[in-house]
């Protein structure tokens, strides 16, 4: 027995040591590192829900929606949560197909991230936020979710706002679009983060994106006691959600119709035009009334997640890429719409307004011959008739000669560049700033622009000058493309003769947008100032009180004198009557609604005319701006003209109508509205 | 009634409580410390359980105290009769935990919370037989090598040695096929206890601890472990290995034990314990409701009660007067000391985690029985090695 009360004696000292070494280890855990361990497990337990605002809608100009909230029963699943489980959610997908009938292997691509080689359907937005997997789910789906909540651990459902769109296709890509708030971005907005949510969306493009701040409103924050499983235990302290503000823009939903189907008519007419556009602006606010774009795309694709199939397409040349804007971000030649400028420049360049100008059939610089259209040869007419018959020859030579005024082919230091810097005056050639992402500066060709060029490009230029084009098939191609090298590399910093003379009329390097050309109308048959359009009008608290007029900015006054500017806008009112675009108003009751306009036709090399038509009404007392632009649509006169046609038409309630009934104006006079609508309580007109 | 049945009764009432009775001469400190420990252990499991049902959140408690109730009951019974029948009936005690380890493996077993180690005995009782297997284990060990060696009273025959591992082995076999790592690990622990108490030669005892040594490399490198087996014991040296899978738990218990501080928050009042952090807080990680809710002064106190109990347990195995009993009472003490030291520690970081209860304060019906009837046994030696009359 000795041995063994021996060893029980070890025993007993090892089981000392044991009780020492639990409790040392406890003083350890407990006393010295405890604060350290209260601030971990408090942040465990802790968890901050946001309550997403509700986003603000966007009104026209009379308090009609054209983007609403509708709200829907969505189902999210938490990823972070399911990739804990030992099976990595396996089964709680599993059931959560069955209930929601979705099939599981897409359910489960729509929670994997998006990245490289991962495309749609994939989750875009934050890892840490839950995912949308089903949109419109019916109550009794839901319901299954909610109340068996240990079968369906960190998969909730719940009632979501989602964006509706009451026009359909009208105005989508001003409007633009809402998508998950990506990681970087709510990292990058680090003040702005509070107000995301889970399932936060941000504005992609158009106003959704530039007024994103003030529609999306304040999140509500809820600090909430969790468990394990995420569930809400206890709410510790709570503030409500603040709706977003209501975005009134000055675009009026019957005009944007009109301006919808005016470009649809000249789409079907003109099968291989790429695309169109149509803008009409308010001349004395600068505020804009109606903006459309073709192709177009129905913006609901975006609600609840966009398919793969959908987002490729959106993208593609083949769709034409319908998200982008054409009256905004499409630059091209403006032709003969651009003689506005050239004129003025001609007039402040010192020559008179009431002198003689020679049209001749053609002009000759440098020994090439520029024709006017057709030929046409008028002999001495005056500035007025070369405007209404748009005689191209009367602004050749004033282009030329300008150019040899400032040194030809070896500039003087200081060169005056009438046309160019007139073009740059009316607003060309730089973004006009309107309240929209993704807008094109287009593009005035100078001296100065030239040299800028000929610099970035000369090496490249000077070493296939060279080596030539190897590279290219056609050996007769690559000769001609290694003589052109050859030439920009010698002399590219030369701004030719050809340039001044192509700059008059609004063709060569020449580019504007759409809505450019606009606001040069507006600026010209105006008061002559220069503004940054806006379509933002007002933004409205819920409640429907005024929270901020959006002012629309006057840029400057245009350097034109008012004698000058009434002269060619009378010139222009007599292009519907007797000019160019005569034959697009035959049978227009011009008696009841003067119309002015100038009609363009731009030549693109490889594809057909760029049709244009930039008009104003009344002609006498201008309220109204409208500009048409049809890629591929041939002459001016033939496609774009009869577009604005159709538009003015609508706008002062001229013509019958579909059942040969007379039609009810969109705006009456052609006066936009001038109050902002009164907006109810619960947001809506 | 006859006069003998008179007599009879009237000497059981005096063996009970007249002079020199049980209750005199029982070791008021173990019974103590079991009892406080069973008190604690009910508030524990009422605290990590009420939330479980918003109807009922004194369930789990109540079923707790009915368990205790029947292990007192046991312990009773145990106590006061004279223990050297379990030394007769440990063959058979051996022979139906085998079964019942056996049947775990048919159809008959059932898996709760994710252990498979039950049957269902119907009316929503289920039996742990590997909590059975603890005590009768000891019993069988001790009664084998009680018998001493011929030639040296002080130690054990070299054939009943090594009987006792094959018959450890049998049962540690069957319970690592459900698989259970924890009550493994406590089986040899026993095992290699009694044998080394029983008085094998020292430079035994060092070659059975290098071949324990070898065998864990072995089992290690040749990869006989499951992955998440061996998770338990790299988290353990590293918890951020697998912050979600082994290395949650083990971090989130040491958060709740930590975050009690040095008072505790209070019972009822551990956020940990409400949100359920932790996973099986009222069985294997009850520790760490102690350690949240009660702070570092009440797991000092449970850890001193468990303390209490192994080192009365120790005194008793000293001081009985046959091999038999002082091996059972080693063994008993060196199994609830392995279970203290394992679960405790496995909450505080310094022990991997399996899943061994803690002793008289986890939840669990078969463990709660088992543990008290170990005490009793430990109670019925104390009763029985001391003189009669002081």
């Amino acid at each position: 027995m000795t041995r063994l009360r021996g060893r029980l004696i070890v025993l007993q000292v090892m089981v000392i040591a044991m009780i020492v070494v639990l409790v040392v280890r406890l003083w350890q855990v407990q006393v010295v590192q405890g604060s350290r361990f209260v601030t971990v497990a408090t942040e465990t337990r802790t968890r901050e829900v946001r309550v997403p605002a509700l986003r603000g809608a966007i009104l026209d100009s009379s308090g009609r929606p054209l983007v609403r909230n509708r709200t829907t029963l969505v189902v999210s699943v938490d990823r972070g949560r399911l990739e804990r489980m030992p099976d990595g959610g396996a089964a709680v997908l599993r059931r959560l197909s069955g209930v929601l009938k979705v099939p599981l292997p897409k359910l489960k691509m729509e929670i994997r991230a998006c990245g490289p080689g991962v495309s749609r359907p994939c989750w875009p937005g934050s890892p840490y936020t839950p995912i949308p997997v089903a949109t419109n789910v019916n109550p009794r789906a839901a319901l299954q979710i909610l109340e068996r909540q240990e079968d369906f651990p960190g998969v909730t459902a719940d009632i979501q706002a989602m964006r509706d769109y009451p026009n359909g296709r009208d105005a989508a890509q001003l409007l633009g679009y809402l998508q998950p708030v990506t990681q970087s971005e709510l990292e990058k907005r680090e003040g702005l983060k509070a107000n995301y949510s889970g399932v936060d969306l941000t504005g992609r493009d158009g106003l959704e994106r530039t007024y994103d701040a003030a529609l999306r409103g304040t999140a509500g924050l809820r600090a909430v006691q969790v468990d394990r499983m995420g569930k809400v235990i206890t709410v510790d302290q709570q503030s409500d959600p603040v709706p977003g503000d209501i975005l009134v823009t000055s675009i009026d939903a019957k005009v944007q119709r009109i301006v919808e189907k005016s470009l649809d008519q000249a789409m079907q007419e003109i099968p291989n035009s790429d695309g169109a556009a149509g803008v009409v602006l308010d001349v004395k606010t600068g505020r804009v009334i109606a903006m459309a774009s073709r192709p177009n795309y129905d913006p609901r694709v975006w609600t609840g997640g966009i398919t793969e199939k959908d987002y490729r397409r959106l993208l593609s040349d083949k769709s034409g890429k319908p998200l982008v804007s054409r009256a905004i971000a499409g630059e091209y030649a403006p032709g003969s719409t651009f003689k506005i400028s050239s004129a003025s420049a001609m007039i402040a360049d010192g020559e008179s307004l009431h002198g003689t100008f020679q049209c001749p059939g053609a002009y000759t610089v440098e020994g090439r011959s520029y024709p006017n259209a057709g030929g046409m040869s008028l002999g001495a007419i005056s500035l007025h008739e070369a405007l209404v018959k748009s005689c191209d020859t009367v602004f050749y030579r004033a282009g030329y000669e300008e150019w040899l005024r400032d040194g030809g082919k070896t500039p003087k230091s200081k060169v005056k560049e009438p046309m160019p810097n007139m073009a740059k005056a009316y607003g060309f050639g730089r973004r006009t700033g309107i309240d929209l992402p993704g807008e094109s500066p287009g593009r005035i060709p100078t001296r100065a622009w030239k040299l800028d060029l000929y610099n970035s490009t000369r090496a490249e230029m000077c070493r296939r000058a060279k080596i030539g084009y190897p590279e290219m098939k056609n050996e007769s191609r690559a000769a001609f493309a290694k003589r052109l090298a050859n030439e920009n590399c010698l002399e590219g910093m030369i701004f030719h003769a050809y340039e001044a003379v192509n700059l008059s009329i609004g063709q060569g390097d020449v580019l504007v947008t759409p809505l450019q050309l606009a606001r040069a109308y507006a600026a010209l048959v105006g008061d002559g100032n220069v503004r940054s359009p806006r379509i933002g009008w007002a933004l409205m608290r819920p409640d429907g009180t005024l929270h901020k007029e959006i002012p629309v900015p006057v840029e400057y006054h245009l350097p034109v004198s008012d004698e000058t500017r009434t002269y060619i806008r009378k010139a222009l009112s007599e292009v519907p009557s007797d000019g160019t675009a005569a034959g697009a108003f035959r049978g227009f009751p011009l008696n009841i609604v003067k119309i002015g306009g100038k009609t363009g036709t731009a030549e693109v090399y490889g594809k057909e005319d760029t049709s244009w038509f930039a008009s104003f009404a009344p002609a006498d007392n201008p309220r109204l701006v409208t500009v048409v632009m049809v890629a591929q649509g041939g002459f001016g006169a033939s496609t774009a003209a009869p577009a604005v046609r159709r538009i003015w038409e609508g706008i002062f309630g001229l013509g019958k109508g579909d059942n040969n009934k007379p039609i009810q104006p969109a705006l009456p006079d052609g006066k936009p509205v001038t109050r902002l609508p009164a907006i109810s309580r619960d947001g809506t007109q | 009634m006859t006069e003998a049945m008179r007599v009879g009764r009237g000497s059981l009432a005096r063996r009970a409580i007249g002079r020199g009775a049980v209750v005199w001469r029982m070791d008021w400190l173990l019974l103590g410390a079991v009892l406080a420990l069973s008190v604690v252990g009910t508030l524990l499991v009422w605290s990590s359980t009420r939330t479980w049902s918003s109807i009922e959140p004194t369930a789990m408690a109540k079923k707790h105290v009915i368990n205790l109730l029947i292990g007192l009951a046991l312990y009773s019974a145990v106590a006061v009769s004279d223990y050297r029948w379990l030394r007769t009936y440990a063959p058979v005690l051996y022979a139906v935990a085998l079964v019942g380890l056996v049947l775990v493996l048919t159809p008959m077993g059932s898996t709760i919370n994710g252990h498979h180690s039950w049957i269902m005995v119907g009316g929503g009782f289920a039996v742990q037989p590997d909590e059975l297997a603890k005590p009768v284990l000891v019993l069988m060990l001790a009664r084998l090598l009680a018998r001493p060696s011929e030639r040296d009273k002080d130690r054990p025959r070299a054939l009943n040695v090594a009987l006792c591992l094959v018959l450890t082995g049998v049962a540690a076999g069957l319970i690592m096929l459900e698989p259970d790592l924890g009550t493994t690990m406590v089986l040899a622990t026993i095992t290699g206890a009694i044998i080394v108490l029983s008085g094998v030669r020292k430079r035994w005892v060092v070659a059975g601890i290098l071949l324990a040594v070898v065998a864990g490399v072995a089992v290690w490198s040749l990869g006989l472990l499951k992955p998440y087996q061996v998770a338990r014991f790299t988290a353990l040296l590293d918890p951020s290995t697998d912050p979600r899978g082994v290395g949650y738990n083990s971090r989130q218990a040491l958060v709740a034990i930590g975050s009690g501080e040095l008072f505790g928050k209070g019972l009822f009042h551990g956020g940990q314990t409400t949100g359920r952090f932790v996973p099986e807080q009222h069985t294997d990680f009850i520790f760490t409701v102690a350690g949240e809710e009660l702070g570092f002064v009440g797991s000092v106190a449970v850890v001193a009660l468990l303390g209490v109990i192994l080192l009365r347990g120790a005194r008793i195995a000293r001081t009985c007067n046959d091999r038999f009993s002082a091996l059972v009472a080693g063994g008993v003490v060196a199994w609830l000391a392995f279970q203290t030291l394992v679960n405790v520690g496995m909450t505080i970081g310094i022990m991997p985690i399996t899943g061994v209860p803690l002793p008289f304060v986890s939840y669990g019906g078969t463990a709660t029985f088992a543990n008290m009837t170990a005490v009793a046994v430990l109670q019925a030696i104390h009763l029985r090695s001391r003189p009669f009359s002081s």
